[in-house]
């Protein structure tokens, strides 16, 4: 049942040529076979070399999954999706599974990584950066593995850890996000492929940054992978992913699902840029984002962080949220949402806090140009037993050229009464007077707007690790280039 | 050669004539002052010239060194040399000031072929300035204008200037709001700016700036129209007798 094909295919002249990652790797490729069925779900895990086990669960998540619906809440419009007109696995032919070391890796996909400026070569990486690259289903390199096992770190693909670390991914894998949490995380359950799986042993201090980059490459593949970080006591990781994908006037799926495992005293801190394909300026081919990110701060004095700038994608369902069982512990979303032409954009987060003295902050900006619509949705849910819970939410909007839309929808649920909520919200528009302001000294339409958005986003935009900030800078401009003017 | 030549402009704004007929002319190293009573156009005047949206030239012209400006968008025309320091300087929340100032003057740079300046460049030089206009380090890691008092905008106005180094300046009333001491260091900024290449347009509504400012000429606008120009004497002269003497008189 397997078929090579060539991704050489045609890709159709778009006009999205703003976006400056959609290129195609012309690259041989082993695919599962068309659509979703229980031998899809045998052949990814046998590709994957499984253990029993993990093919047991993938089936039971596929038996829960085809009993489920989509969810219909969120304030996205879409065609239905035909779950069987798609492939679930798609991997290059010359890459094995499991990449003995970087030399082993295909020329062209290292080229890939280049040109998206990601050089896998250790020697010219940004210092103090690990990265794991995935590339459709699979993960084709990780560097300076040798450094973060001196530190007694473990940073491999997921595939990997099944096979060489089964006793901590039993104990972990789905214990945030359950089997059967959602249709996507369910869906994602039966079929993932590859993502990055971190631990960070008791009391270590992750020596670097630590990022994993997904490729989609293949046209009508969807991509399923699956992330698990476990920061044990007092330990600390900061992590990074970035995504894109070619130009394809068809929609692709993306189900990706996260989790995170905060013990006593650790942090981690979770920061995605997503530069999915977002579509041309007509609406047509992007993304669907459809993702399910949670941590755990499982351990007293524990904190989780997350920070993602999401600017690419057609549609975005994505609520990076917080557990906070721990007493003392401490959850964070910062983001930014930016919408242009026709991209619909869902997102927000949720803090549930169950502990003693948990504290919860939001920090939200969405923007919205074009004819897109930015919601931002957000659960503050206070349980009984959390005394003295504190959550503070900042939600602004901004809003460029009259089509666009901005929502938000806040629940706020307080079950004790030491609770102290306190949400803002702001709506405004890039006004005439700061736009003449800027291009009076000289900069350009176009620039003074990416100017005054990554003001608007600055207090998002620090929290970035250093490396990564700039690059979302520029990002910001691009992804908005077109919507003046 | 004439810096700055305004020929019969006509400008309205949302349908409605505000300048009903301005000619003025600015040779090089000329600085002239415009004054005139509150809504007399001054304002309309000094956005049509750095290219504002929504100011509208009905008739007439504006030729600056010789070419028309008209058509140039605003930040084309700060390329050129064109500099406006306006009379409410805009708060741009979260960009920091001195991020803000090496943007703007690469973006200047860039359009002109030259080099851009590095960071360690742009820092040296806006330190230079800063410190003449006693602006303090710590105002320009803040957020641009947002939060600044109404002088300490005005001198950033004036290190803008002074870094950019324009061609032609245009000052719309920064002297209003100024105390004394701090009307000394914008006045000796502005002065520091005259040169034999450049001109300047200092629009103010009080004769007071023009104690440390002496003008080549001085030109009155009333009503959307230049009633009188004369020297530096007219200055005095308004202050005497008022803005009704002249406007009436003419
Ligand atoms: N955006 C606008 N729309 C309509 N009228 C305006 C606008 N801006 C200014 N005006 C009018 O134009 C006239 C000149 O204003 P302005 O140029 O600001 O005067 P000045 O700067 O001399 O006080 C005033 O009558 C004012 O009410
Ligand atoms: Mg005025």
């Amino acid at each position: 049942m397997t078929a090579a094909y060539d991704t050489s295919e045609r890709v159709a002249e778009l006009a999205g040529e703003k976006y400056k990652d959609g290129f195609v790797t012309e690259i041989e490729m082993v695919r599962a076979e068309k659509g979703l069925n229980e031998e899809v779900v045998r052949f990814i895990s046998a590709r994957k070399q499984e253990p029993e086990w993990m093919l047991e669960w993938r089936l039971s998540a596929f038996q829960r999954w085809r009993q489920m619906s989509e969810p219909k809440w969120a304030r996205v419009h879409y065609p239905p999706i035909d779950y069987q007109d798609a492939y679930y696995y798609a991997a290059p032919k010359s890459q094995p599974d499991r990449p003995a070391s970087l030399d082993d890796v295909d020329p062209k996909l290292i080229e890939t990584y280049q040109k998206l400026g990601i050089p896998l070569s250790e020697q010219k990486l940004l210092a103090g950066v690990a990265v794991d690259a995935v590339f459709d289903s699979v993960s084709v390199a990780t560097t300076f593995k040798r450094r973060l096992n001196e530190a007694g770190v473990i940073f491999c693909p997921i595939s990997e850890a099944i096979r060489d670390y089964p006793d901590l991914v039993r104990k972990y894998l789905g214990s945030v996000v359950p089997v059967t949490d959602n249709f996507f995380a369910t869906l994602n359950s039966a079929v993932f492929s590859d993502g990055s799986f971190v631990y960070v042993p008791e009391g270590v201090r992750c020596p670097m940054e630590l990022s994993t980059y997904f490729r989609i490459n293949a046209s009508e593949t969807g991509q399923f992978e699956r992330t698990l970080i476990i920061a044990d006591k007092n330990s600390y990781v900061s992590y990074l992913e970035g995504c894109t994908a070619p130009k394809r006037d068809r929609h692709q799926l993306h189900a990706a699902v996260v989790e995170l495992v905060a013990l006593d005293g650790a942090e981690i801190k979770y920061s995605t840029v997503q530069n999915w394909y977002p579509g041309d300026e007509n609406g047509r081919g992007g993304i669907y984002n459809f993702v399910t990110k949670r941590g755990d701060c499982r351990g007293r004095g524990s904190k989780i962080s997350w920070t993602q700038v999401e600017t690419g994608s057609a549609i975005t369902w994505k609520y990076p949220s917080c557990i906070l069982r721990g007493d003392d512990s401490i959850g964070e979303f910062y983001s930014i949402a930016i919408t242009n032409n026709y991209q619909q954009a869902d997102t927000g987060t949720k803090m549930l806090h169950l502990g003693r003295n948990t504290r919860s902050r939001i920090i939200s900006k969405g923007i919205s140009a074009g004819r897109a619509q930015n919601t931002y949705r957000g659960l503050v849910s206070v349980h009984a037993k959390a005394e003295n819970a504190r959550n503070h939410t900042q939600c602004d909007s901004l809003l460029i050229g009259p089509h666009c839309g901005a929502h938000t929808v806040p629940y706020i649920e307080g079950r004790n009464p030491s609770a102290k909520i306190e949400h803002e919200a702001t709506t405004s528009k890039i006004s005439d007077d700061q736009l003449f302001y800027a291009m009076a000294r000289g900069i350009p339409e176009e620039e003074a707007v990416a100017l005054i958005v990554n003001g608007f986003c600055r207090e998002v935009l620090q929290q970035l690790p250093m490396e990564f900030a700039v690059e979302a800078q520029k990002l910001v401009g691009i992804s908005l280039e077109g919507s003046v003017g | 050669m004439k810096l700055l030549e305004i020929d019969d402009l006509h400008v309205s704004v949302q349908g409605k004539e505000i300048l009903k007929g301005i000619t003025l002319s600015v040779p090089e190293g000329e600085l002239h002052a415009i004054m005139g009573p509150n809504g007399s156009g001054k304002s309309t005047l000094s956005y049509t010239l750095a290219g504002r949206e929504g100011y509208e030239v009905t008739r007439g012209q504006v030729l600056y060194r010789g070419d028309d400006l008209t058509a140039l968008s605003p930040d084309r025309r700060a390329a050129l040399g064109v500099f406006l320091a306006l009379q409410y300087p805009v708060e741009i929340p979260g960009v920091v000031t001195l991020t803000f100032l090496k943007v703007a003057l690469n973006a200047q740079r860039r359009a002109r072929g030259e080099q851009e300046f590095d960071a360690v460049q742009v820092l040296r030089s806006v330190r230079q300035n800063a410190a003449a206009l006693n602006i303090p380090e710590d105002m320009l890691k803040r957020p641009l204008n947002a939060g600044f008092s109404g002088g300490e905008k005005k001198r950033m106005e004036i290190l803008q200037m002074a870094l950019f180094e324009p061609r032609l300046a245009i000052l719309d009333e920064t002297d209003s709001g100024l105390d004394i001491d701090a009307l000394r260091l914008v006045a000796s900024g502005v002065n520091a700016q005259r040169a034999p290449d450049r001109g300047i347009l200092v629009i103010t509504h009080y004769q007071r700036l023009l104690d440390y400012i002496v003008p080549d000429r001085v030109h009155v606008l009333a009503g959307g129209r230049i009633v009188r120009s004369g020297g530096p004497d007219l200055a005095l002269e308004l202050e005497k007798s008022g803005y009704g003497a002249v406007v009436e008189v003419a």
